[in-house]
């Protein structure tokens, strides 16, 4: 390279300006939706239909007052009631959460710090179970729950979790092998049993993998809508999900604003969410790819 | 007598304690285990059967299902829009796989490097992922309104009239494939990942002989992260089978569900909860399941001779 220097390098300098061109626009037709999506639920509804091009509603001042009416008459709505929603949705999350980590931390330690036979063949099942597609599971499921009685209440969708799910007992188990032995086998020779084990010193050590495979579970819940819309029908008891199609098929013209304003309400926290776990976010998304 | 039993115990003895914790071993193994056993013994398995079961009976929910041999599945061959929806799934399959795949790898090459920009431009194109399926639904519905979206809105900008995105024929499989390519930061995320896991010594070999940028990528790059492209492209196309969410509310008609945007599992699920076919929606969930797991094991066929597996 040294010996032709200005003419490559400035070749190089050019083609790096423009792959950062490309990067930049690539970056904002990713946003723009998001982008539009906000702006659109910041104009009273005639701007906000008209789809003009503008950031801002006209006049830019008023910006303020009409997020205001927009968010709170979301919020306040009698017939599609979001707090309502809210409220379930966190009640299936927050169950959810606290079974699927504990029951997939439980099957976990069992493939990974007790040596028995058939545990290979388990962990393959587990794997194999990945592949098999919600809609296979749909017409029994809901017969299941319908002689149980569950159907319309919010037990289908947290109770399941209780017994942990193939892929985040995979990725714990993954983590514990990591785990060193000697530890465990120290501790056994003290006398402590496996649920000491489990709990005072493999625990412990796995909290990044444990707030992981809470973090995937809280945004399945928060994201599920084929589930809710099979063994929900009594609005009472819809999830944010479901709620926020209300909008859509409610008669005549849909409300943009409105619309847009709840979808605004339903990304917000796991954006949130995201910004504030960042690296483990990002990391851990890329360990599904490395098996 | 009293030779043969004072034998047995001092070789029997160690055997019997390890037997013992064998089996100690195993109890304890399948006590910790007995969530999933339990839970996919109820939760999936036994589903599975009962639905097998079903495909083979006619089973109006209210009813008790009758035995009714092949019929559903011989009926379904000739529906025309089960072939509709097959039609449309493979579609949708085929072309976003694909492209999904290659614009994710793209991407990838052109963000594995560190730096703040980067780290941006990774940001911006992972947040669209975090948002939730039926609120994407919901945002490109109004991107794609045919009067008054933005796409169109900025087409008019450059004097090129739209098309109507999410009603025409033409275009709603256009549109299906512009929304799965909104969500490719996750295959991006996968294989920066995968790429930062590539050994500098490979690229270094690389540049000594003489390979430019394109053929690295080729040679080097593209045979050390293959794995992670085989693991994707089969996670990938098992969703795409599923798809249902966002083309349910998109598509949506007051008359019924556009022909052309009506996929696999929605035909499924309006068998089962909106006609009350559960027989012949138990037959459709069985031949998904097959064809899934010939899926699977086709890219893993593919993927023994094609992805390079190394031993570091």
């Amino acid at each position: 390279m040294s010996d032709r220097p200005s003419n490559s390098s400035s070749r190089n300098a050019l083609l790096l300006a423009l792959k950062h061109l490309a990067l930049i626009a690539i970056a904002i037709a990713f946003l723009a939706p998001l982008v539009w999506m906000l702006s659109t639920s910041l104009k009273p509804e005639v701007q906000a239909a008209s789809g003009e091009l503008r950031l801002l509603p006209d006049p830019p001042s008023s910006t303020l007052s009409h997020a205001a009416a927009n968010y709170s008459s979301v919020w306040n709505d009698r017939t599609i009631r979001f707090p309502l929603y809210l409220r379930n949705t966190l009640i299936v999350a927050g169950l959810g959460v606290i079974g699927m980590t504990l029951s997939s931390a439980i099957v976990a330690y069992g493939l990974s710090r007790i040596q028995w036979r058939g545990r290979g063949f388990v962990f393959l099942l587990i794997l194999a179970t990945m592949m098999i597609p919600f809609p296979v599971l749909m017409v029994p499921l809901y017969i299941i729950f319908r002689d149980l009685g569950w159907n319309n209440s919010l037990k289908p969708l947290w109770v399941p979790a209780w017994f942990g799910s193939a892929f985040n007992i995979f990725l714990l188990r993954q983590f514990f092998m990591t785990i060193p032995t000697q530890l465990d086998e120290a501790a056994r020779l003290d006398g402590c049993s496996h649920w000491t084990i489990f709990w005072r010193i493999i625990l412990p050590l796995s909290k990044p993998a444990l707030a992981v495979v809470a973090l995937f579970h809280f945004i399945y819940v928060w994201n599920d809508f084929v589930g809710p819309l099979i063994f929900l029908t009594d609005r009472d008891q819809f999830t944010l999900a479901l709620g926020l199609q209300l909008y859509q098929s409610q008669a005549g013209n849909t409300p943009w604003n409105l619309l847009m304003a709840a979808s605004t309400i339903m990304i917000s926290p796991l954006v949130i969410l995201f910004m504030l776990t960042q690296r483990t976010f990002v990391q851990s998304v890329a360990t599904e790819g490395i098996k | 007598m009293s030779a043969i039993p004072a034998r047995s115990v001092s070789t029997v003895k160690p055997g019997r304690a390890e037997r013992r914790a064998r089996n100690r071993n195993l109890f304890s193994g399948l006590l910790w285990s007995s969530p999933w056993l339990i839970g996919s013994a109820v939760f999936v398995f036994a589903p599975m059967l009962m639905s097998l079961y079903y495909s083979f009976t006619d089973y109006p929910l209210l009813e008790p299902p009758l035995w009714r041999g092949t019929g559903n599945y011989t009926d379904l061959l000739s529906d025309p829009t089960f072939r509709r929806v097959v039609w449309n799934t493979t579609i949708y399959a085929g072309v976003s796989i694909p492209l999904y795949t290659l614009v994710a790898l793209l991407l990838a090459a052109a963000l594995a490097g560190g730096g703040r920009i980067t780290a941006l431009f990774r940001a911006a194109i992972f947040i669209p992922t975090l948002v939730p399926l039926i609120a994407s639904a919901m945002v490109w519905m109004w991107l794609f309104n045919g009067e008054y979206g933005l796409i169109n809105k900025l087409l008019a900008l450059l004097h090129i009239r739209g098309p109507a995105w999410v009603v025409d024929e033409h275009w709603v499989p256009v549109s299906m494939v512009l929304m799965c390519l909104w969500s490719v930061g996750q295959g991006v995320v996968i294989y920066i990942a995968a790429m930062q896991d590539v050994p500098r010594q490979l690229y270094e070999a690389a540049l000594i002989d003489g390979m430019n940028a394109p053929r690295r990528f080729l040679h080097v790059t593209l045979p050390m992260i293959s794995p992670a492209i085989l693991f994707n492209v089969i996670s990938l196309t098992i969703s795409a089978v599923q798809i249902f969410a966002v083309p349910y509310v998109i598509f949506r008609r007051p008359d019924g569900q556009n022909p052309a945007g009506h996929y696999y599992s929605m035909y499924l699920y309006e068998n089962a909860f909106i006609y009350g076919k559960m027989g012949y929606a138990s037959a459709m969930a069985w031949m998904q399941l097959l064809v899934v797991l010939a899926l699977t094991g086709v890219l893993l066929l593919v993927g023994r001779k094609l992805v390079h597996y190394s031993r570091l």
